[in-house]
């Protein structure tokens, strides 16, 4: 029942969060003046949170900094674009395991970064990535566990000063390169244990949608990986729904409980329906 | 299904949002008169026709008026064309009073040498007059995916009152890899970059003087800041020694330096860079580790380094990690 009612829920709420979000962000915009001091800029980001969790989590209950899920970015955002983000999972603080992780920015365009669902045996623990943070704002990770609890933790990111604007830096080699992956493996220095660490890359401007096309004036569609889902030998090891506030050149580093010796298999679709597949040999240490 | 309406409420809202921007209370009569107070506006001569403003060597804030990049004229026998047109409205406008208080030839084009705030957000004092503004065929393609953030960002840091009236406006004219200008007797030649500073760089050479204004290809003094690509840049270093240019107005830094000489600094810093990267990238340390270290033997070398040092090394990672 529970699980029935939350696959139901997946595909329509990050879309209705991501139009509450629209309206709240134009309000940004529009609204703000002054020196942004601190308090305000936390105030302004729960505000949001506040108007946007019911479209994201119903009316289930948050439990807040239990452990069982942290999350670190930098104080400050150096490069708007770019801003690398840690969740920490602790399976030993939710002993029916943890399905799935939610990435959220309250002050993005599109606030629902990402949901990963967590393979059922694949030990992730800690998984890094980088996004886009346009203002002030928290990041958020809400990991639910098996049971369909969910647990919140949250750090607060100002934005980057200056220049630094969360669009793609290199537009023509953005396009000419999507679709390229690297899977980067840095097996365990000790060879009695099972975990290993993986950082997938993905070549793709994961387009917000902002720019106009030179001819017909009208905006381009955001453009963006969808769909991710990594896998050793046809097993789920972690999967993502995302959006464009996952940075250009998607970027996830995480660990994971080798079964086998099966290799490794990535696929990612975005939403133009491109399909980008890519497999390698795992990597052993100790060979 | 609905997942291309929800896409397209969200473009559109962001339209409406620049649109909106745009259609502020656009007062250039009460810009002049704060430019009033921008009497420490003033432009040397640097050569025969080609007159500079040398910006502060500071972050944008509204005490500075935004001025803090280089600004140029180039005076023919029948026309002024300006380069970068300054980081506020009211800071544009002192800039053409002082150019007329030098030449009565009006000007006719101001080239933008790219797309950061501190170099166009005085673009629309120039399109009120009638100039053909002139930029990298990347650059409305670059202000459309940024001008809405730069204008809530800045406002943020500059205040209401030099946000006044400051628009996004785009060029008209652009260039796909040279375009010459004429301005009566002088000839300027405008060369597109492939990505380095940004990805839409564009510098402008004086034929007569033999004069280059290089806008952010070349930062002295201040720290560079990369927003296009290191590699790129660093690829073009051979190419820009090159131009046979007896002096030039870098984006930031002195009014005027000895060419090529003036490259050293930041070709050596990014050298560093890339070399501190690219060893914590073998060495398999995150991002978010490498950056609070790599190019940290610089930081005497360089104004504002804790400003821009992280920035730089968190885009030369996302960038080199690739190679
Ligand atoms: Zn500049
Ligand atoms: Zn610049």
């Amino acid at each position: 029942m529970q699980n029935h009612a939350y696959s139901g829920r997946q595909l329509a709420l990050p879309l209705a969060s991501v139009f509450a979000a629209i309206i709240l962000t134009i309000g940004t915009l529009l609204g703000s003046s002054g020196a942004a001091n601190a308090q305000q800029t936390t105030a302004s980001s729960d505000r949001i949170w506040h108007d946007l969790k019911g479209d994201v989590f119903g009316d289930r209950a948050i439990l807040v900094d239990t452990g069982v899920v942290r999350i670190e970015a930098p104080k400050r955002a150096q490069d708007a674009a770019i801003v690398p983000v840690d969740i920490y999972l602790d399976p030993a603080k939710a002993p029916d395991g943890i399905k799935s992780v939610t990435l959220i920015i309250d002050a993005n365009p599109a606030p629902v970064a990402a949901t990963f669902q967590l393979g059922k045996d694949a030990g992730v623990t800690h998984l890094s990535t980088r996004v886009r943070v346009n203002d002030y704002s928290y990041l958020r990770a809400i990991a639910e566990t098996q049971g369909g609890q969910l647990h919140m933790a949250q750090t607060f990111v100002k934005a980057s000063g200056g220049c630094s604007a969360p669009a793609v830096k290199n537009q023509d080699e953005a396009n000419a390169t999507m679709g390229q992956m690297k899977l980067r493996q840095f097996p365990p220095k000790e060879t009695m244990t099972k975990t290993e660490e993986l950082q997938l890359m993905i070549r793709h401007p994961n387009n917000s949608g902002l720019q106009r096309d030179p001819l017909t004036q009208y905006f381009i569609p955001a453009h963006f990986v969808q769909k991710l889902s990594i896998s050793q030998a046809g097993q789920p090891i972690l999967s993502m729904e995302g959006g464009i506030s996952i940075s250009e050149d998607p970027n996830f580093r995480f660990d994971f409980t080798v079964h086998g010796n099966g290799e490794i298999q990535v696929e990612a679709i975005d939403t133009d329906g491109k399909t980008f597949r890519n497999q390698w040999p795992l990597e052993t240490a100790g060979l | 299904m609905s997942i291309d309406r929800l896409r397209r409420r969200l473009v559109s809202g962001f339209a409406c949002t620049a649109a909106s921007a745009a259609l502020l209370p656009c007062c250039l009569g009460r810009a002049v008169l704060a430019a009033g107070g921008s009497s420490r506006f003033s432009l040397r001569q640097i050569a025969d026709g080609l007159f500079a403003f040398q910006g502060a060597d500071e972050l944008m804030t509204a005490a500075n008026d935004g001025a803090i990049c280089n600004l140029g004229a180039v005076v023919g026998t029948d026309a002024v064309a300006v380069i970068d047109s300054g980081g506020s409205l009211i800071e544009a406008q002192a800039f053409l009073a002082a150019i007329g208080k030098v030449t009565a030839k009006p000007v006719r084009f101001l080239v933008n040498t790219h797309m950061h705030p501190d170099h166009i957000f005085g673009n629309a004092a120039f399109r009120e007059i009638g100039a053909t503004i002139v930029g990298h065929r990347n650059l409305p393609r670059a202000l459309d995916a940024r001008g809405a953030f730069y204008l809530h960002n800045y406002r943020e840091q500059l205040g209401e009152a030099l946000m006044e009236g400051v628009e996004i406006v785009s060029p008209t004219m652009l260039v796909d890899d040279h375009l010459q200008l004429d301005l009566g007797g002088r000839m300027i030649e405008l060369r597109a970059w492939k990505a380095a500073h940004t990805d839409n760089d564009l510098t402008v050479f004086d034929t007569v003087t033999r004069t280059l204004f290089a806008g952010d290809l070349v930062f002295m003094g201040s720290l560079p800041t990369l927003d296009g690509s290191l590699l790129g840049w660093l690829r073009q270093m051979d190419a820009l020694t090159a131009i046979d240019a007896a002096r030039v107005v870098p984006g930031h830094g002195p009014i005027t330096a000895d060419w090529p000489q003036a490259l050293a600094g930041e070709r050596r810093y990014f050298e560093v860079l890339a070399r501190d990267i690219r060893k914590a990238i073998v060495d398999g340390t995150p991002l978010r580790e490498a950056v609070k270290t790599a190019g940290e033997s610089e930081r005497d070398n360089w104004h504002l380094f804790d400003d821009y040092n992280e920035r730089n090394a968190t885009a030369a990672f996302a960038e080199l990690e690739w190679e």
